[in-house]
């Protein structure tokens, strides 16, 4: 070990590079993830129905898209992440390792992307009245 | 990387008698994987569909509410909660505490049974004031 202080000794190290960033926004996501879920938990118990009309009325309020959107942007990059260190962990193969964590990008980013275009859809069609398509 | 599959691997998971340390630990994983996959492809199913208008909706509505759709949800909820739980019981050993064998089974246990219990709350609650 040389001299420096601990945080000195961790920025820029490893193999990565990374030092302790990943482990560390595996935890601040957590954090985020429990604070936003606590919401979503209480706000779905909250309604009064689970029908089309209450659904998409409560969905539309900024009150709702926004943490909803915060949510998703949350747990997947925390998804990303320990599934990334699942497929480090399991599959040996130095190849199928890559192509793995490619899909896994893929699958996170693809689908993130799918659930804030909904979220933004509910949002701004929204004036009031749900359509009735 | 040059492997010879023919070395011998240390019997790193056979040769262990079961503890509660060790289900917490592989569940974890196991359910930080089913929220991720089934978990969330059902979460963005549900956007999509409110988004979508009413007749998406009342088809995601028939699935839901379908036995073996009710089935997946509490599952997927369990699945919830025991991440949940072991992961702030993650965060209690990231400070170094909880590493005492008797202190680190027992809560073990505490992770297992506050799982059980919100789940089975959050669903009689549902079940019986939602329908």
């Amino acid at each position: 070990m040389g001299a420096g202080t601990n945080l000195g000794r961790v920025r820029g190290l490893g193999s990565a590079k990374h030092g302790a960033e990943h482990w560390l926004k595996q935890r601040t996501t957590a954090i985020g993830n429990f604070a936003l879920f606590s919401w979503l938990i209480m706000a779905l118990v909250r309604l009064p129905d689970y029908s089309f009309e209450t659904m998409h009325t409560w969905l539309s309020s900024p009150w709702a898209a926004i943490p909803m959107i915060l949510l998703v942007i949350s747990v997947f990059q925390h998804f990303r992440m320990g599934l990334q260190v699942f497929i480090e962990d399991y599959v040996h193969d130095e190849g199928l390792k890559f192509a793995a964590i490619v899909a896994l990008n893929f699958y996170t980013i693809g689908l993130g992307a799918t659930a804030v275009f909904a979220i933004a859809k509910i949002a701004f069609a929204a004036t009031g009245a749900a359509p009735n398509v | 990387m040059a492997q010879n599959s023919a070395r011998p691997l240390s019997p790193h998971i056979g040769i262990w008698k079961w503890g509660a340390a060790m289900a917490v630990s592989i569940l974890h994983r196991a359910t930080g994987t089913a929220l991720a996959t089934a978990g969330m492809l059902g979460l963005v199913w549900w956007l999509l569909a409110v988004a979508a208008g009413k007749p998406s909706y009342v088809i995601f509505q028939d699935w839901a509410g379908w036995w073996p759709g009710k089935v997946v949800m509490i599952g997927l909820t369990w699945a919830f909660f025991q991440h949940l739980c072991s992961g702030i019981r993650h965060f209690i050993m990231d400070v170094g505490a909880g590493f005492e064998l008797k202190t680190n089974r027992t809560s073990a246990f505490i992770v297992f049974s506050v799982a059980v219990t919100l789940t089975t709350l959050l669903w009689t609650y549902l079940l019986v004031m939602k329908g």
